[in-house]
């Protein structure tokens, strides 16, 4: 196990590699000089702004630029914000439990939500059950989750007024009232982001389970008497995971899409969040590093899914 | 014997046999010659800005209300249906180009440079697309609208964006159609007979390939009407004077309590034009699937 997984984690190094390579060309290929505001105060003498891009190292060769913000980025130094004033990995790492939180619950409920509506469906299919489920499913996988997250404002906080529409992340309660509070401000977030992951997976559940279905495997277990709900939940449920675990690992970039558009609609304190207001204000470290975490992010699920990929797949041999 | 078919007709009756699909092409195509037209029928101007009919519901003289400045909703959702059905065609239209290239070389040269591509296409797929798109429009926001007009280079650099990051599922598509068609008789055939590379290519592989691309191109266009929406509404997409409906919703977000219409018009358009584009698709998955019988 630990051996299948250190290969796993040598083989992402090349990707992390890759993507920081696509980040740094960005950032090189894009017009704008980091001293420019310095080229237009008059209170700066040339040599000075000379200087400094020497210090920098702003001319040397593009290699050795890309090497210097590699080793930089490894080793935990990931510059100053420009507006904060903060090391920008303490401005993350603030926000970033935050958006993990959110995050993860959205997929347990996407999950709660996805496997047993998709299992159903595929056991009984063309029934009203499975006709209702699809479409529902078709109809919440086309509803982008900026629109669902407004709907969910008016009717839940503007209209009926049960849920606060802004998250706070100073909350002044403490026990049982401070998790009652927590749970309310996170309901709409993780619901809006949950239920848009639920209507695709349910669709990827119920696709895999009915090519399973047919199986002789399946016709086997049958026969042998054992009861449907074992076959369903033991033979068939386990072989139809596969797939979908796949197709989980490949929709994490969406998702961190429709967490970014959350966390902006609601307000949530996460890096999504910090990522669009350092935007707006040209706070191109704490910009670079995000887009930096995301990366990371990405990889890191992928090597669950693939941890689970071997869980669920006994012929996935670990050596 | 049976009258010869045509494979257009017979993809087109086997269309219409979905129902939900075939709803879905009629609601599209009304929407598209709508925003086409309508602005001819409807002759107000997106940016009229009259204070005393600010945050008016829907009514006789706005039929679908104003906004804070008093500009017709209407209008400004018939031009932002425009943009973003433009946007959604052009940079499907350059993502499977991309796509078709990238996959047919790795598919028809295999070997090494096969390897090369699908690592890249590997690395693609991994990237965190918002936030990605997100920093290359805030780095080359301003140099593409100095460099055109403000207008033409924001469209420009948001189409050439959605299109550089969706060309992987075409690049795969083609390349695994292309390494499956190579190994069969028709192609040995033209070899034998001397057919040239680029002509073999282009004549007898890609045709027989382009199914699932067409699938995967018609679900691309409503992606990326996402995605240019999901900009826009985070206020990075198009500048304010082209109100696209991903813009209408981000300016309308402060109003919710006070002018509703303004959020659910421009939400419930691009939700109908995704749902339509996502039914059709899958239609047509089913329709140019030569193995299922209908």
């Amino acid at each position: 196990m630990s051996r299948y997984l250190l290969r796993r984690l040598l083989l992402s190094v090349p990707v992390l590699l890759g993507i920081s390579v696509v980040l740094f060309s960005i950032l090189a290929l894009a017009p704008g000089d980091p001293f420019g505001e310095l080229a237009l105060n008059p209170n700066i003498p040339p040599e000075v702004r000379l200087n400094l891009r020497k210090q920098f190292g702003l001319d040397d060769p593009l290699g050795l630029r890309y090497l210097r913000w590699l080793s930089a980025m490894l080793g935990g130094d990931w510059g100053y914000s420009f507006v904060s004033r903060i090391p920008v990995q303490m401005l993350i790492r603030q926000r970033l439990p935050t958006t993990l939180f959110v995050l993860g619950s959205a997929y347990v409920m996407a999950l709660l939500i996805a496997l047993p509506v998709g299992l159903l469906s595929a056991v009984k299919p063309y029934s009203v059950f499975d006709q209702i489920a699809t479409t529902l499913a078709f109809v919440g996988y086309s509803l982008p989750t900026f629109f669902t997250g407004l709907l969910f404002i008016l009717v839940f906080s503007i209209s009926l007024g049960w849920l606060p529409f802004i998250y706070s992340s100073t909350i002044e309660a403490t026990g049982i009232a401070w998790v009652v509070e927590h749970l309310r401000q996170g309901a709409m977030p993780i619901a809006v982001l949950g239920l848009f992951e639920a209507a695709s997976l349910t669709r990827f559940v119920r696709a895999s389970m009915l090519e399973v279905i047919p199986q002789d495997f399946i016709t086997t277990a049958r026969a042998k008497g054992l009861p449907e709900r074992r076959i369903v939940l033991k033979h068939a449920l386990r072989n139809a995971l596969i797939p979908v675990v796949t197709v989980m690992a490949l929709q994490i970039p969406t998702i961190f899409t429709g967490a970014v558009i959350t966390e902006q609609i609601f307000r949530v304190p996460g890096i999504g969040s910090l990522l669009i207001a350092s935007i707006e204000s040209t706070d191109t470290p704490v910009v670079m590093a995000i887009t930096f975490v995301y990366a990371t992010l990405v990889i890191l699920f992928n090597l669950i899914a693939d941890v689970v990929y071997g869980f669920l797949d006994p012929r996935i041999t670990y050596g | 014997m049976a009258r010869p078919q045509s494979l257009g007709r017979n993809v087109w009756r086997r269309f219409c046999r979905h129902r939900l699909a075939l709803l879905g092409l009629l609601v599209l195509l009304a929407l598209t010659l709508g925003t086409l037209f309508g602005p001819l029928v409807y002759q107000r101007k997106i940016n009229d800005i009259d204070f005393a009919a600010a945050l008016q519901g829907p009514g006789l003289a706005h039929p679908l209300g104003t906004d804070d400045m008093g500009q017709d909703l209407l209008a400004r959702i018939l031009y932002g249906g425009r943009v973003s059905i433009a946007v959604g065609l052009t940079s499907m239209l350059i993502a499977v180009l991309l796509g078709t290239l990238v996959g047919a070389v790795a598919g028809y040269c295999g070997g090494s440079m096969d390897h090369v591509l699908m690592r890249l296409t590997d690395l693609f797929i991994s990237l965190p697309q918002l936030p990605l798109l997100l920093l290359v429009v805030y780095l080359f926001r301003d140099a593409m609208r100095r460099l055109f007009t403000p207008e033409l280079g924001s469209f420009l650099l948001i189409v050439l964006v959605i299109g550089g990051l969706r060309w992987m599922q075409p690049a795969r598509l083609v390349r695994a159609a292309f390494l499956s068609l190579k190994q069969q008789e028709f192609v040995e055939a033209a070899v034998a007979l001397g057919t040239p590379p680029l002509r073999l290519a282009v004549r007898h592989l890609l045709p027989n390939a382009l199914s699932p691309v067409i699938v995967a191109a018609s679900l691309g266009v409503g992606s990326a009407i996402l995605t240019e929406s999901s900009l826009s509404f985070l206020g990075l997409g198009f500048p304010p004077d082209m109100p696209t409906w991903g813009r209408l919703l981000f300016e309308a977000k402060d109003y919710l309590d006070t002018a509703p219409h303004w959020a659910l018009f421009p939400g419930t358009m691009i939700f109908l034009v995704v749902l339509s584009i996502n039914y059709v698709g899958d239609g047509l998955r089913d329709a140019l699937d030569a193995r299922k019988v209908l």
